[in-house]
């Protein structure tokens, strides 16, 4: 009788890879409703294409690179890549945009460093960090909320839009950016600081229509939702809370000293977490295990640096939100983050001697 | 940093212990085997049994081809402290001793007895201790080690070991947690032999005289728990506590920090935090050989997994091959597509390669698994660097780094990041999403590293012993050397020493030489012309002819003259630098005690 050999354990908890990716996409689900739900269709386009774009690249490339193409692609990472880069850019956006961004992201920034597990820097955010600084228009045309624009649109329009830059009827991206009150909208972090360069105080700022209290319309329901299928992915340990946990804390902290400290100049805690794609970054960006600290002690000192990076540049910087920014800069610094923060093995450095 | 014997027995006596970090929660299927009764199997015809079944060295063979041996009889005698003795299965004829292939990963043949049975089953002559309580210790640690008992659980160490040298033992912890998945061997043990066990234990608690034993069982298995509890009533230095179920709760280091919030140091023993663990498995072979004098011949082994139709346990003798339980538990190779057969549990237990392969005194279970049961695993993908190994590591290491130097064979940064205190538990490579063998990697690395420490230590030794060889070399040399020095250096001595006698005789027949030749050439001058040569050329002509014929010492003599002229005027430098050193002495004297007095005023 002829013996299979197989190294232990022989058991295994049947969650793998391709898996864990799925989940994370299907935790943004959620987050994806809501966006669509105030943002109009175009953000489902964008996912379509990100996703279309994204697998097509992977395939090509691990086809040049002769790998086995159906085991790369049923891994889902290059899928996710996409799917965030997609809901992290205007809705609005021409489909060329999205397309340049996921095939940088995946061929440049992924497999060029080795594919999946090797490359240093989060796809998605350098693929969105690239779009930002090569097409700063584009990327920053974000419509208003659809309850605060003068013009409606329905799906048709936001195809349309989106590969041909009108409408249905002939409006243009700028016309659909008019709100109810016939001026121009932005983004709520954009509003903030616009308004603060112009002298205005954060309680005048705040007048603004596109908030309602300190929360961006819609903006607010959106990250709440990414913050539901966040907690589902905590809960269902894909990944764990230490990034997020510390992120959003440390953003909470430093920004609330700064407006304890002027409370005219520096906005308030609560409204840096719920504007702005923070809760986003914080459950699905900054968790992404490639790019990401991999020692308990490191996540937390990675996942914190990058709350306070994104609150100094909102605050100082020169872009209102700057998720990308904060988790590129920290990518960088994990090689050092855990050689640093190795746990301590058991039985090691105890008060009982070492023989 | 770790709490103190009295804050750990409130602990458990509130039922809150201590935790041990990472582990996993793989499915328990013990149900598959625990349900039934422990069962008697018949004898295979023939035994394989290895002469060396423990850590440490074999005993001596006491038998040879074609004696009859008595069940029970020792085959090997304990001729070393390290050597624990195997013992026949059953009565019969010894057909052959030789290598067979072993109940090891690797299958390497091992040297085995092979015992044909006669059927009759016949005991040896047994010698029980039963008042075991009134001998010495030494008496019952050599009984113990004669009936061939070492760890059960896993690791397979000499118990008379363990059990000969434990000073300030707090915590005698008995371990019954059997936290891999599907076995339930020590299960059904305790269930049916809790009292014997218990006895087993009263045997280390004589010898061993704990604070007090712990007897730790998961809270998977309630009946065990129940039937234990009983049989420790009576003794209150007994405790038996419930441990919660997550792998590897069993691990030594695991279990002793579960009790005691202690870690064993690394490099170090349990006893080094007062603790010493035996398996519940060992308890019942102690009491065995002490109680009836019986030595471990059999054990408990777990048939398990899908491919059999009859999972359950059964006593199998030391030594059946693997077939023989097979056969017994109704092996259906319909289930598996290509034959798989798992020494051990799901998470460490080995792959046999032969089902020839006997059982030893470690082996508590077989499992043939379905193949949709326990999927062959998948080729690995790409780590992902998700660290879900890291958060499952018992021991606290960084799987995921140790995965990247092994594989990139940066072993000295593997063994930075502690490889070596990893336990090979397979909980990292459970969780890992991308399939990777891990612990298969640590393994290579680990054997790679012991292949590297030899040969450094041998290339070491056969430096150290070039070195030494050169160094003689050069020390013979020397000493030649000296020899030759001191001989030439003698020579020298001797010839000075008569140097005066034979400068003399030379002197003494140069002269004469002279006197001879200047009779002779007077002479010839008186004969010739009568002519007297002046009295200055002389010396000249003198030294010339002289020269001629004897130059060697003309030589030394002529340099012997120019010495005494150096001497000479050596002698008239010293002098003049002793009068002027004199002089300035007297000056610096005077200053000095110029100074002095000043010094005093």
């Amino acid at each position: 009788m002829k013996l299979t050999l197989k190294s232990s354990p022989h058991h295994h908890n049947r969650r793998d890879t391709g898996q864990v990716m799925r989940i994370v996409m299907y935790a943004a689900i959620p987050g994806i409703i809501a966006q669509t739900w105030y943002f109009g269709f175009g953000t489902l386009i964008q996912i379509c294409l990100a996703l279309g774009t994204a697998v097509v690249t992977e395939a090509a490339i691990s086809e040049l690179r002769k790998k086995n193409t159906e085991r790369i692609i049923k891994d889902y990472s290059a899928a996710l890549a996409g799917l965030l880069l997609a809901i992290s850019i205007p809705p609005f956006a021409p489909w060329w945009l999205i397309v340049i961004g996921t095939f940088f992201s995946i061929a440049i920034v992924k497999q060029l460093y080795g594919g999946l597990g090797y490359n240093m820097f989060n796809p998605a955010m350098a693929g969105y960090v690239m779009l930002l600084i090569s097409f700063p228009m584009q990327m920053t045309a974000w419509l208003p909320p659809i309850f605060l624009a003068e013009q409606s649109h329905n799906f048709i329009d936001a195809l349309h839009v989106i590969f041909t830059g009108y409408t249905n009827t002939g409006f243009s991206i700028e016309q659909l950016k008019i709100g109810v009150d016939g001026s121009t909208m932005a983004t709520p972090l954009d509003v903030l600081k616009t308004e603060l360069s112009q002298g205005y105080t954060i309680t005048e700022a705040l007048q603004n229509p596109i908030f309602s209290d300190i929360y961006g319309q819609g903006w607010a329901v959106v990250s709440l939702s990414y913050l539901l299928g966040g907690l589902m992915l905590v809960k269902t340990k894909v990944i764990s809370w230490h990034i997020p946990g510390s992120m959003l804390i440390a953003a909470f902290v430093f920004a609330g000293a700064f407006h304890l400290y002027k409370p005219d100049v520096y906005a308030s805690s609560l409204f840096h977490l719920v504007n702005g794609s923070i809760i986003l970054g914080a459950f699905f960006i900054a968790t992404d295990p490639v790019s990401a600290s991999t020692t308990n002690r490191g996540r937390i000192i990675f996942g914190a640096a990058i709350g306070i990076w994104i609150i100094i540049i909102r605050t100082w910087g020169g872009y209102p939100d700057a998720i990308a920014f904060a988790v590129l800069i920290m990518n960088m610094a994990v090689p050092l983050i855990d050689y640093y923060t190795q746990p301590r093995t058991y039985g090691h450095n105890t008060s009982v001697k070492e023989k | 940093m770790f709490a103190d014997y009295d804050e750990i027995i409130e602990r458990i006596s509130i039922k809150e212990l201590w935790d041990f970090p990472g582990g996993v929660y793989p499915p328990q299927q013990k149900e598959l085997s625990n349900r039934t009764l422990i069962e008697r199997i018949s004898i295979p015809d023939l035994c394989y049994v290895p002469v060396k079944q423990h850590i440490g060295v074999e005993g001596q063979l006491s038998v040879a081809i074609g004696d009859t041996v008595l069940k029970g009889q020792a085959l090997t005698i304990n001729d070393n402290a390290f050597a624990v003795p195997v013992h026949a299965p059953t009565s019969g004829l010894v057909v052959d001793i030789c290598p067979h292939v072993s109940a090891h990963p690797s299958g390497t043949p091992d040297l085995c007895v092979v015992i044909k049975a006669d059927g009759l089953d016949k005991w040896a002559e047994l010698h029980p201790l039963k008042d075991y309580v009134s001998l010495p210790r030494a008496d019952i640690i050599d009984a113990i080690c004669k009936a061939g008992i070492s760890g059960m659980g896993g690791a397979g160490f000499p118990t008379h070991i363990k059990t000969s040298d434990a000073q300030n033992l707090e915590f005698l912890i008995i371990n019954g947690i059997e936290c891999e998945p599907y076995i339930s061997s020590d299960d059904r043990l305790m269930r049916e032999h809790a009292w014997q066990i218990r006895q087993g234990i009263d045997v280390l608690v004589h010898l061993l005289n704990p604070k007090q034993v712990l007897v730790a069982i998961e809270d998977n298995k309630p009946e065990a728990l129940e039937t234990l509890s009983i049989a420790c009533l009576q003794q209150t230095r007994y405790q038996v506590v419930s441990v919660p179920t997550k792998y590897p709760a069993g691990g030594e280091k695991q279990l002793v920090q579960v009790l005691t919030s202690r870690e064993i140091p690394a490099n170090g023993l349990p006893i080094d935090v007062g603790c010493l663990m035996f398996n519940v498995g060992t308890c019942f072979a102690i009491a065995d050989a002490i109680v009836e004098g019986k030595p471990l011949i059999e054990r408990v082994v777990t048939l398990t997994g899908d491919a059999f139709k009859k999972p359950q346990n059964v006593w199998a003798r030391l030594g059946t091959p693997i077939d023989h339980l097979l056969t017994h538990g109704e092996y259906d190779t319909s289930k598996q597509k290509q034959a798989r057969i798992i020494m051990g549990g799901p998470m460490m237990g080995f792959t046999l390669t032969s089902v020839k392969a006997p059982v030893v005194k470690i082996t508590n279970c077989i499992l043939a698994p379905a193949d949709r049961e326990l999927p062959e695993p998948e080729d690995e993908r790409a780590c992902i660097r998700c660290s879900a190994c890291a958060d499952a590591c018992p021991a606290t290491l960084l799987p995921q780094q140790l995965f990247w130097h092994s594989k990139a064979k940066e072993y000295e940064k593997t063994e930075e990041y502690n490889l070596f205190d990893c336990i090979e538990c397979g909980a990292c490579a459970y969780v890992c999403p991308s399939e990777i063998p891990l612990v298969h990697y640590y393994r290579k690395a680990k054997a790679d590293i012991r292949l590297q420490r030899e040969e450094k230590d041998k290339a070491e030794k056969a430096r150290i012993r070039f070195e030494a060889r050169q160094d003689r070399l050069l020390r013979d040399k020397e000493a030649r050397e000296e020899k030759h020095r001191l001989a030439a250096k003698a020579r020298n001595e001797s010839l000075n020493q008569d140097g005066g006698a034979a400068k003399d005789k030379i002197a003494a027949a140069l002269a004469r030489a002279k006197a001879k030749k200047e009779a002779l050439a007077t002479k010839e001058k008186n004969a010739a012309s009568g002519e007297l040569k002046t009295s200055k050329d002389e010396p000249t002509e003198n030294r010339k002819d002289q020269t001629d014929v004897l130059e060697k010492p003309l030589q030394d003599s002529y340099d012997g003259v120019q010495d005494a002229k150096k001497a000479r005027v050596a002698a008239a430098v010293a002098r003049a630098k002793a009068k002027k050193k004199a002089a300035a002495d007297k000056a610096n004297s005077d200053t000095q005690t110029d100074a002095n007095g000043e010094q005093n005023k």
